[in-house]
């Protein structure tokens, strides 16, 4: 029949086509976006360059979460068509399994990283991936509202919603019913643990799960650091920051609405970008402390790292490609193009860098006070203890509950959960 | 009586394109918005217009540039063709046989059918993954044509049977006299009076193939063999947060703007239907 | 019932010859039924099966070769505590997963209900004459058209509270007195999903009640006409049981749908327990935590409940399935 000719023509061509697409040797895999896949692709030229060896990049939704999902799933079907895939800093412990240790191939470099990260990499003694680059988020503020209503930049919660129901309803009253105080996120999701992980952190109200495992989370001053979070929403925070990500925080930011904002250093390249309505009129500082024993700032660890497939059918060259995308050039580079936090410490003092992100200066101070989320001591089931954790925070935050009975049944399910042991 | 009749028919013609123009403002207007935003740049994004105040063709310009994306819409085009066609093919003899012919465990049968539709789609992938890299077909577009047939096959052989089962028996009546076989009834009685129901159906069935994006998504691993809902989930902005609604705005009225015209194309065989055909019931 | 009536005397008529016809077709049926069967079992047979044998076992995604098997265990289990009290465990003793049946229930029902009602008033419009009624017929077809992906990105940006169109559209006509924030709260969320998605669908619906319109001979309303029968009349006693094979059976793809719903509920809704449907607890367990068996129960059970619901629906629907008197 016509119809099948025609059906194995094109078979044919298409097989063709995909057989020469996938004559590349390594794949790597990257959730990474726009600019940054274009700057991936830079550096891997330069690899291709040096060894010889050619690379895809295979690119991936944006959304961590549809990541970890579709990785699982490769990775447990042994998928062979991909080496090296990026790695969220909190996926570690939950894909060990499935990747090569790095301990011998990396022990000359691992000294040069900062080694909280490399311990957050390491699980049960075996390295799992190598970073990339760092994470940590910070307190945007606007200088001008600050210095037009005489106001110090906060240290603590306290002052900040002070400071910021005052300007919002100054400003409110001269004519800008849109204006908010402060826009985090409030969302369902892995954003809200770490934006509640500051909170109880910054009350010296422990890290949810300690690193010995014991579960620390139900304590009076997390209770009281999540109650003064529920105290923002709908007054200095919109109703609808209980259904903010990123992207949303830093939309009602970037058009002037909102005194504070707490985000990750990538709002800041583009709050400073040209048709920005905030344009030069705001600054960074880290994240204002909580009270009573124990407190002071605390910012959550993000960052992403390359580990090597256990499945990849060549490790030798996907362990170069892993050590190369971690070395001091690439981070360097990364630093002064993509304006991403280095792992590497001497990097925060280098000059290229500084001239261009100076705002890195203040990070490292951001930086050194960041917490991990407990994926380390919670293994497999760091996923379920967050999404218990950030459930527990978003029914408070809705005003289901006061933090403390909620901490309490949250305390309960994670030991539930955790059984004799993580 | 006449005043009064014309009157009622102006109220009744006056009611009835006031409904056309709600449905089609309510269908069309978060495509309009879409189009909208597509046109706007940076900052611009996050305020609100009702007409467009600026016009760039910016976004359309780095969605065609961006990687793959023309190759994606081949893709795409191809691989929802190749499954509706199979599916239509498959489903037309097999609805002949649910619906004219008696035979015992028909009803079973179709629910057989149906109970393929009944398992979460998030709950097969694992196993049609295993299957699909043991066909040797991973990142093929054979391995999506492959596993669409999951959802296109039971649907279409489903609403076929339906209406092929109303189609009043004379019809056939003649041919089975002159003794034709069931092929030639298939193709020369059946499929003709059937236009409206294959038009439909195909078309159903295209857009739910060219839609999918979790099987698109996890059945290819490289930008030359996805599709383009995948592609559009994967055009970013400069950073990792940082939403490009102008380029996904500006894909979405590329990737629609083919069906429409596939409807408008196909919209005269969907009306041309038992009465065209000089059947009477 | 009108299809009925003309069925039976052809039924009568037959005879010793019809008997041998009617042998020779059922022969010629196994035949055509049987590529549709092997390509279907193929596809579905592997994973179906798969799916429901992980559901008896402790397989974990990180080693899904060693999963063992277990029984009911996820389903139910009876747990001794070290202190001697008795706890049940399972599935079938979940709060969260019954709570998200009745939200799923829930919202199938509510959504296919006005899916179908909306559908068919569209459809008798594109049914009816007018000029440019082809443009309409493929506006009609967008939101359908554009990907789910999409559509809901789109609608989350067009409900968003602070830059989304619809409150501005709402001050500006007086029908909000303030800005809503629709996916915020669980309430509103889930109406918001209700909206975007018998938006979406209507078309769906729409199409397939037309073409059974279509379908419905022209002859039959002038009849009806001549007779001087009221519309809303003719609308019960033709229309409807004339278009009701089409229109059961969008319902029942519909419901199918919308009993398995995920994208719209994941991307529009916070994530709490009031807005959470059986298909997203189950991703949750499959991929997100590490409960890939207890995921693969809970996508047997809403394979079975779904099937459940089908049956009853068909039975009380008393959808044909004997194809008639022929």
């Amino acid at each position: 029949m016509k119809i099948n000719k025609l059906l194995v023509g094109l078979m044919m061509s298409v097989t063709l086509v995909a057989g020469a697409a996938q004559a590349a040797e390594l794949s790597i895999v990257s959730g990474d976006t726009g600019n940054g896949l274009a700057f991936l692709r830079s550096q891997l030229d330069k690899f291709e360059a040096d060894t010889g060896n050619t690379v895809t990049v295979v690119p991936m939704p944006s959304s961590t979460s549809d990541q970890f999902g579709q990785y699982k799933l490769w990775l447990a079907a042994g998928n062979a068509d991909i080496d090296v895939y990026q790695t969220d800093v909190i996926w570690a412990p939950q894909l060990a399994d499935q990747f090569l240790d790095l301990t011998d191939a990396a022990k000359d470099v691992v000294g040069n990283h900062f080694p909280s990260i490399i311990e957050s990499q390491t699980v049960d003694g075996k390295l799992v991936a190598l970073p990339a680059f760092t994470d940590a988020p910070a307190l945007f503020y606007r200088k001008d509202l600050l210095e037009k209503y005489n106001k110090e930049v906060p240290t603590t919660w306290a002052e900040m919603t002070a400071t910021a129901q005052e300007i919002m309803d100054g400003e409110r009253a001269a004519g800008n019913p849109e204006m908010y105080g402060f826009v985090f996120q409030g969302n369902a999701y892995e954003g809200l643990t770490c934006n509640a992980l500051e909170w109880v952190k910054s009350f010296g109200g422990g890290q949810i799960v300690e690193a010995d495992g014991t579960i620390s989370i139900n304590n009076p001053q997390a209770a009281a650091a999540i109650d003064m979070a529920a105290t923002w929403i709908g007054t200095i925070s919109p109703e609808g920051n209980l259904a903010y990500q990123e992207e949303e925080s830093r939309g009602v930011w970037q058009l002037g609405n909102s005194v504070f904002m707490r985000n990750w250093p990538y709002a800041y390249a583009l709050g400073n970008s040209d048709d920005s309505p905030v344009k030069g009129l705001f600054d960074v500082a880290p994240l204002p402390a909580g009270e009573g024993e124990g407190a002071g700032s605390a910012a959550t660890l993000g960052g992403w790292n390359v580990a090597v497939s256990k499945y990849s059918p060549d490790p030798e060259e996907a362990i170069k490609l892993a050590l190369f995308l971690s070395s001091p050039e690439v981070q360097k580079e990364r630093a002064i193009n993509q304006s991403n936090l280095p792992t590497i410490p001497s990097l925060y003092e280098d000059a290229d860098v500084l001239a261009a992100s100076p705002f890195m200066a203040n990070w490292k101070a951001i930086f050194e006070q960041a917490v991990p989320r407990p994926s380390a001591p919670t293994k497999i089931k760091y996923n379920e203890v967050s999404s218990l954790f950030w459930s527990a925070v978003h029914s408070t935050l809705s005003g289901n509950g006061t933090a403390a009975e909620n901490l309490e049944g949250l305390e309960a399910d994670l030991a539930d959960l955790k059984g004799d042991a993580w | 009586m006449g005043a009064t009749f014309d009157l009622w028919k102006i109220t009744k013609t006056t009611l009835f394109y006031a409904l056309v123009v709600v449905i089609v403002v309510v269908s069309v207007f978060p495509f309009y918005y879409a189009i909208l935003t597509s046109f706007k740049q940076g900052t611009d994004i996050f305020r609100i217009t009702y007409w467009p105040v600026s016009f760039s063709l910016e976004n359309y310009q780095s969605v065609l540039s961006q990687g793959s994306f023309p190759r994606n819409l081949l893709n795409s085009i191809f691989v929802a063709s190749v499954t509706v066609i199979l599916a239509l093919f498959l489903a037309v003899t097999a609805a002949f046989a649910l619906s004219r012919v008696r035979f015992r465990g028909r009803g079973f049968l179709l629910m057989v059918i149906l109970g393929v539709s009944m398992f979460p789609q998030i709950a097969v992938l694992s196993g049609l993954f295993e299957l699909i890299r043991a066909l040797n077909i991973y990142n093929t577009p054979w391995a999506l044509i492959f596993s669409y047939t999951i959802f296109t096959l039971p649907f279409t052989v489903w609403v076929l049977t339906t209406f092929m089962r109303d189609l009043p028996i004379e019809i056939e009546e003649a041919a089975i006299v002159d003794g034709a076989s069931p092929w030639v009834i298939i193709t020369k009685v059946f499929m003709p009076l059937m236009w409206p129901a294959l038009v439909t159906t195909g078309l159903l069935a295209f857009i739910g193939a060219w839609n999918e994006f979790l099987f698109a998504l996890t059945f290819t691993s490289s930008n030359d063999t996805r599709t383009v809902p995948v592609a559009i989930a994967l055009l970013s902005g400069g950073s990792q947060y940082e939403i490009p609604w102008g380029i996904i705005m500006a894909a979405s009225v590329i990737v629609t703007v083919p069906l429409v015209a596939l409807v408008l194309i196909f919209q005269r065989k969907i009306v041309s239907g038992l009465t065209a055909g000089g059947v009477k019931g | 019932m009108a299809t009925d009536v003309m069925a039976t005397p052809v039924a009568a008529t037959g005879g010793k010859i019809k008997s041998e016809l009617m042998q020779q077709r059922v022969r010629a049926a196994r035949w055509f039924l049987l590529p549709m069967l092997i390509a279907l079992a193929v596809v579905a047979g592997w994973p179906l099966l798969r799916s429901i044998y992980f559901s008896f076992t402790d397989a974990s995604l990180n080693n899904i070769d060693g999963a063992e098997w277990i029984g009911f265990g996820n389903y139910f289990r009876v747990q001794q505590l070290a202190s001697g009290a008795v706890r049940y465990r399972g599935l079938l003793v979940d709060a969260d997963w019954w709570n998200a049946v009745w939200n799923t229930l829930r919202f199938a029902a509510t959504s296919v209900f006005f899916e179908a009602v909306l559908g068919m008033v569209v459809a008798l419009v594109l049914n009816a004459e007018f000029k440019g009624r082809g443009i309409v017929r493929a506006a009609i077809l967008i939101p359908w058209a554009i990907p789910t992906i999409v559509s809901a990105k789109m609608w989350s940006w067009m409900l968003n509270d602070q830059f989304g169109i619809l409150n501005d559209l709402g001050m500006r006509l007086g029908l909000l007195s303030q800005k809503v924030a629709w996916t915020a709260t669980a309430e509103t969320a889930m109406q918001a999903v209700l909206v975007v998605d018998i938006w979406k669908t209507t078309p769906f619906m729409a199409l397939l009640i037309l073409a059974g319109l279509q379908m419905v001979p022209k002859d039959i309303y002038e009849a009806a006409e001549i007779d001087g029968v009221h519309p809303i009349k003719q609308f019960f006693r033709i229309t409807l049981p004339l278009v009701r094979p089409a229109l059961m059976v969008a319902i029942i793809f519909r419901l199918l749908d919308a009993l398995r719903i995920f994208d719209l509920i994941y991307v529009l809704t916070p994530n709490s327990s009031a807005t959470k449907t059986m298909s997203v607890l189950a991703r949750e367990n499959l991929f997100d935590f590490d409960k890939f068996a207890y995921g693969s129960a809970m996508s047997t059970l809403l394979f079975l409940i779904i099937a459940i619901l089908t049956i009853v629906y068909i039975w009380l629907g008393k959808v044909r399935f004997d194809g008639g008197d022929r």
